[in-house]
């Protein structure tokens, strides 16, 4: 194939990688939605002193960061309609990245939790401000600042593990690439793949700038 | 006035305070001195709610009165820490009006000129809109004033307010609390200088590590 014949099949092949981009890209934001907010709380649990929610946390933390999150997804979608369970393929998808971003997440909120001076909490409590008021007000936007950069890379993560839910049969990016790689036994696809994964990147990393800019106004 | 009467405070197996009794009247000045170790910082927080008292009584006008529990009720205590402890993502004027806005339901409006002419009378007109790390230790410890002053203690605390500050500006502390005292603020100043001390109080309470 001359230049114009590989440009002709990339824009041949482009719907259906479009389509696998939107597949990627639901799963991704709607995976933030759910497992940044889980993951905070999950992270004041850790973070707090009652120690059987903190144990119990501990737990699920273990298991979702000591797994495999493919096996985690085939255990969603397969395993889990033995105990009358059954999500569709969509669903197990979301909630299985869901569970699994939340308990990394959530330790990372722990450290910055934890790297608060306690002083805050006290100024907080003699000015007769509430827990949440506290949590709220001051300490999260100070979380915010010293969690963002590891956030990031959690979120650049999960733009590539989406490609995982070709295990439970759904269509992400990836997946329409190999299927095109196969049928029309060329590399072509898969090198586009690799740059609209670069390109997704390459916007949240603009993202992660600007958010991290916006947090540079105290210090 | 406030009285701790036989008040006792451990930490696991340490006794911090030991049957320790102590008056302070309305509009004076009360400074704690005594060696490192020796409980000042114990006391005041246990004053001011931040621990619970083991044993003994605090009264507040004759009346019982437990800091502890009572924290979430009443601007009893106000208290400007060693630290300052100012809020580092708020600028100055939030930091002093967010207590009186979310604890005391005041409108902005009211808390912000509240704010603002607490700031003039402290000397930091025009620093409204910095944040913490923008200030001075001085003027962050005149912040960390106004922002307790902000809830209308009827009184106020310091820990160790010269320690973290350059030795010259010891002067202007004992201005500021001083000045505080002309306008009948119950004040308690825990300090370990003892001619820090001499200087502003009108009592002195010795306290020895145990």
């Amino acid at each position: 194939m001359n230049l114009a014949g590989q440009w002709h099949y990339a824009m041949q092949i482009m719907p259906s990688l479009l389509s696998g981009v939107q597949m990627t890209l639901s799963i991704f934001i709607f995976t933030l939605i759910g497992a940044i907010p889980l993951g905070i709380i999950v992270g004041l649990g850790r973070a707090s002193h009652f120690k059987p929610l903190k144990d119990l946390l501990g737990i699920y933390v273990w298991i979702m960061r000591g797994t495999p999150l493919l096996l985690q997804l085939i255990v969603v979608f397969y395993g889990l309609p033995i105990i009358g369970i059954v999500f569709q393929r969509y669903n197990a998808a979301l909630f299985a990245f869901i569970i699994n971003y939340a308990a990394y997440f959530a330790e990372i909120f722990r450290g910055g939790l934890q790297s608060i001076d306690r002083g805050q909490y006290e100024s907080a409590r003699v000015l007769r401000l509430t827990y949440w008021q506290t949590i709220r007000k001051i300490v999260l936007p100070q979380v915010m600042k010293i969690v963002l950069p590891s956030i990031g890379n959690e979120v650049i993560n999960l733009v590539k593990d989406s490609s995982l839910v070709y295990v439970i049969g759904l269509g992400d990016l990836l997946r329409a690439g190999n299927v095109a790689t196969s049928r029309d036994v060329t590399l072509l696809p898969l090198l586009l793949v690799g740059i609209i994964y670069l390109l997704l990147t390459a916007v949240l990393t603009f993202i992660q700038q600007r958010v991290e800019n916006h947090y540079s106004y105290f210090k | 006035m406030l009285e701790l009467k036989q008040v006792s405070k451990r930490y696991g197996r340490k006794t911090i305070l030991n049957d320790f009794n102590l008056t302070v009247n309305q509009g004076e000045i009360l400074a704690i001195v005594g060696p490192s170790g020796a409980g000042k910082t114990t006391l005041l927080r246990c004053i001011s709610g931040l621990e619970r008292i083991d044993s003994g009584e605090i009264q507040l006008d004759g009346k019982p009165f437990d800091p502890y529990i009572n924290r979430d009720n009443d601007s009893v205590t106000g208290v400007v820490f060693q630290d300052f402890q100012l809020f580092p993502n708020l600028n100055v004027l939030e930091n002093i009006t967010l207590a009186p806005m979310l604890a005391l339901k005041k409108d902005k409006d009211a808390a912000r000129k509240q704010a603002l002419d607490l700031l003039k009378r402290l000397g930091l007109d025009g620093k409204e809109q910095l944040y913490p790390y923008q200030l001075s230790g001085g003027q962050k410890q005149r912040v960390a004033l106004a922002r307790a002053l902000a809830m209308q203690p009827r009184i106020l605390c310091y820990d160790e307010p010269t320690s973290a500050l350059d030795p010259d500006l010891r002067q202007e502390v004992e201005k500021m609390i001083l000045g505080l005292k002309t306008d009948g603020m119950t004040q308690l100043v825990v300090t370990h200088d003892l001619d820090f001390a001499k200087q502003i109080a009108d009592n002195i309470k010795r306290v020895e590590a145990l």
